[in-house]
């Protein structure tokens, strides 16, 4: 799992001039500023971000245009153009694969809603719960954090063992041990595997949230809250009146991350599935990695990914529109 | 906030329900990892029926763990050596320097992170097949393709983080060595990477999770020589008939690095995640 953080870059710049320092180093100074070694310093990250990031993107729209298959890939540099044709595919309405793509897209977005909200209650709960001090806080703290710092691959598959038909953990649990099912229910098959993967990646992504809860809360002033509970404001009201409101900076930016990862998610998928997912639990990112390498229809894949790219550029950009207030979002 | 019996009572029960949501898998994990092989081949258990370890001496012939560990170290590593390195230069200058295009170079690299590895992937072995029919080296099914592409995955989180520690730092620790007739890069590196330890262990700590977690692109730019610890097992997993016992115990040694490192630098990472989403 990458962890993309998204900060509203801390301009530098900014920072006031140091006075007392300024006068005497003032003439050397002015030489550095603007030097060659700044750009030599930036280069190797540039260069790095511009093969593996930059180009990448350019050329993923090109291929979106072009037929490459098994045989064309070999030489894509010189793969025949067509034009509209792979969206067309995509998007064709009344072609099977579109249909494919328009399902994939809103089970994703009804999948990031339901993670979103599990993880991101769960992360408010432990955060609101841990923000005072007891006996225990920090080992809970280090513990919560367990399964955001383990490999999201390992989680996945202790999650596959036990959502094992046969003879896995919860079946075990709910028809051994409790009694409340007959039939032992298939997690990975069918229906229930959406929820497989909702689970999954709830138990994987409600730490973050649970992380920066943490961090925006104790940002709040204690005697705020001593304020409010002397003019007899119950706890719930303290929570609505005050914690939500204080961390609603925190939450905006917490709240896009987290729906930008889920709404791509393809690990726990991959993992608990292989290449191929069920159809009622493939998610965008998964279909379009079979669509190119089981499928072996790049452009296809390609023309799904632009499709991704505007979807998300929109959906973010409308977010930021919406949420942050003006200023914020402009740098 | 004032406590209240009611408050403490929900508290309870609500560290109690996370912390079993959190425990249950671990548990589950942990305790399978030290059965013995009939214990996983019928019915699961919650109590092993005897305790033994046989199961992390077994992986290593069951699965070439040994191979997997090597590629996910070698590669992991070298990613992580070289996001770190890139990351502290271009970090110093951008706290320290001016540049023409500063604001659009932080912009365009932060934003790179907002957008899935699905849409880089197809691209970037296209890339990789040209430049390996026009250059002749090596870049998917080897090593390098995969070091190139997981030290850029942490170098913008890396960058960002360390242009604050940077930034924090007084400037007149480095005039004060500039003075002294060492030049830039001289503070940087007897001044300025010193006093940023903390911050430059942290970020390299993340670089390290990252890459040694990855999926996506390790399933397309490995081969079989190459196979790193996330595609190794997940195949593994993929089986008709897995000896789960010995699974686990590989997966309680492969995070085992990662848990420890992230345990060890835990304030600092919480510090640098949480501060930009906090601002």
């Amino acid at each position: 799992m990458t962890v993309n953080v998204l900060p509203p870059a801390t301009a530098v710049e900014d920072l006031p001039p140091d006075p007392h320092q300024q006068a005497p180093l003032e003439p050397a100074k002015r030489k550095k500023h603007r030097s060659p070694l700044a750009y030599l310093l930036v280069a190797p990250a540039a260069l790095a971000e511009l093969l593996v990031h930059i180009v990448p993107m350019v050329l993923g729209v090109w291929i979106a245009f072009i037929t490459l298959n098994q045989l064309s890939i070999a030489n894509w540099v010189n793969a025949p153009f067509v034009g509209l044709r792979n969206f067309v595919t995509a998007l064709d309405p009344s072609s099977p694969i579109a249909a494919q793509l328009y399902g994939a897209l809103g089970r994703t977005v009804l999948f990031t809603v339901i993670v979103v909200a599990i993880a991101w209650s769960m992360g408010m709960l432990g955060a609101v719960l841990l923000t005072s001090s007891f006996k225990g806080r920090g080992i809970l703290r280090t513990l919560f954090l367990v399964p955001y710092a383990l490999p999201s691959y390992v989680g996945t598959i202790a999650w596959a063992f036990m959502f094992n038909q046969r003879d896995g953990a919860i079946n075990r649990f709910l028809v051994d041990d409790l009694g409340i099912l007959q039939d032992r229910p298939f997690w990975l098959l069918g229906g229930n595997s959406f929820w497989a993967i909702v689970i999954v990646t709830a138990w994987q992504f409600w730490p973050f949230a649970f992380l920066m809860l943490l961090a925006a809360l104790q940002n709040i002033p204690g005697d705020v809250y001593e304020a409010a509970s002397l003019d007899g404001a119950s706890l719930w009201k303290q929570f609505t009146q005050i914690t939500l409101p204080m961390v609603k900076p925190a939450n905006a930016v917490l709240l896009l991350i987290m729906s930008l990862w889920i709404f791509n998610q393809f690990n726990v998928p991959y993992v608990l599935f292989g290449p191929a997912s069920p159809e009622q639990a493939t998610l965008i990112s998964p279909l379009i990695y079979q669509q190119s390498f089981n499928n072996w229809n790049f452009g296809l894949g390609g023309a799904m990914s632009v499709m991704l790219l505007v979807v998300l550029l929109i959906a973010s950009a409308f977010y930021i529109r919406m949420v942050l207030p003006k200023g914020q979002h402009d740098d | 906030m004032i406590e209240t019996r009611g408050f403490k009572v929900f508290r309870f029960f609500g560290l109690a329900f996370l912390s079993l949501v959190v425990v249950v898998p671990l548990y589950v994990v942990l305790t399978t990892s030290i059965k013995p092989l009939a214990d996983v081949q019928g019915l699961f258990t919650w109590i092993p029926s005897r305790v033994t370890l046989e199961p992390y001496v077994q992986i290593w012939q069951t699965v070439p763990l040994a191979s997997y560990f090597k590629n996910s170290l070698i590669v992991t590593i070298s990613a992580t050596v070289l996001s770190v390195a890139m990351a502290v230069l271009a970090a110093y200058s951008l706290a320290r320097l001016r540049f023409k295009g500063q604001r659009s170079f932080s912009l365009v690299v932060l934003s790179t992170q907002m957008f899935p590895g699905i849409l880089f992937l197809l691209p970037l072995f296209l890339i990789f097949v040209q430049i390996q029919r026009t250059v002749g080296v090596q870049l998917t099914g080897s090593y390098l393709g995969l070091i190139i592409t997981y030290m850029t995955f942490s170098l913008p989180f890396s960058i960002w983080m360390l242009t604050g520690y940077f930034a924090s730092i007084p400037k007149e620790l480095e005039e004060a060595s500039m003075i002294d007739g060492t030049g830039r890069l001289g503070a940087l590196f007897r001044v300025v990477i010193p006093v940023a330890k903390p911050g430059i262990i942290a970020v390299a700590v993340y670089a390290f999770i990252t890459a040694w977690g990855e999926v996506l692109f390790a399933s397309v730019l490995t081969s079989k020589d190459t196979r790193t610890l996330s595609i190794g097992l997940r195949a593994y997993a993929s089986q008709q008939d897995v000896y789960w016992n010995q699974l686990m115990a590989a997966s309680v040694v492969v995070s085992l690095p990662v848990l420890i490192g992230f345990m060890l630098v835990q304030k600092h990472l919480i510090t640098g995640l949480s501060s930009g989403a906090v601002k």
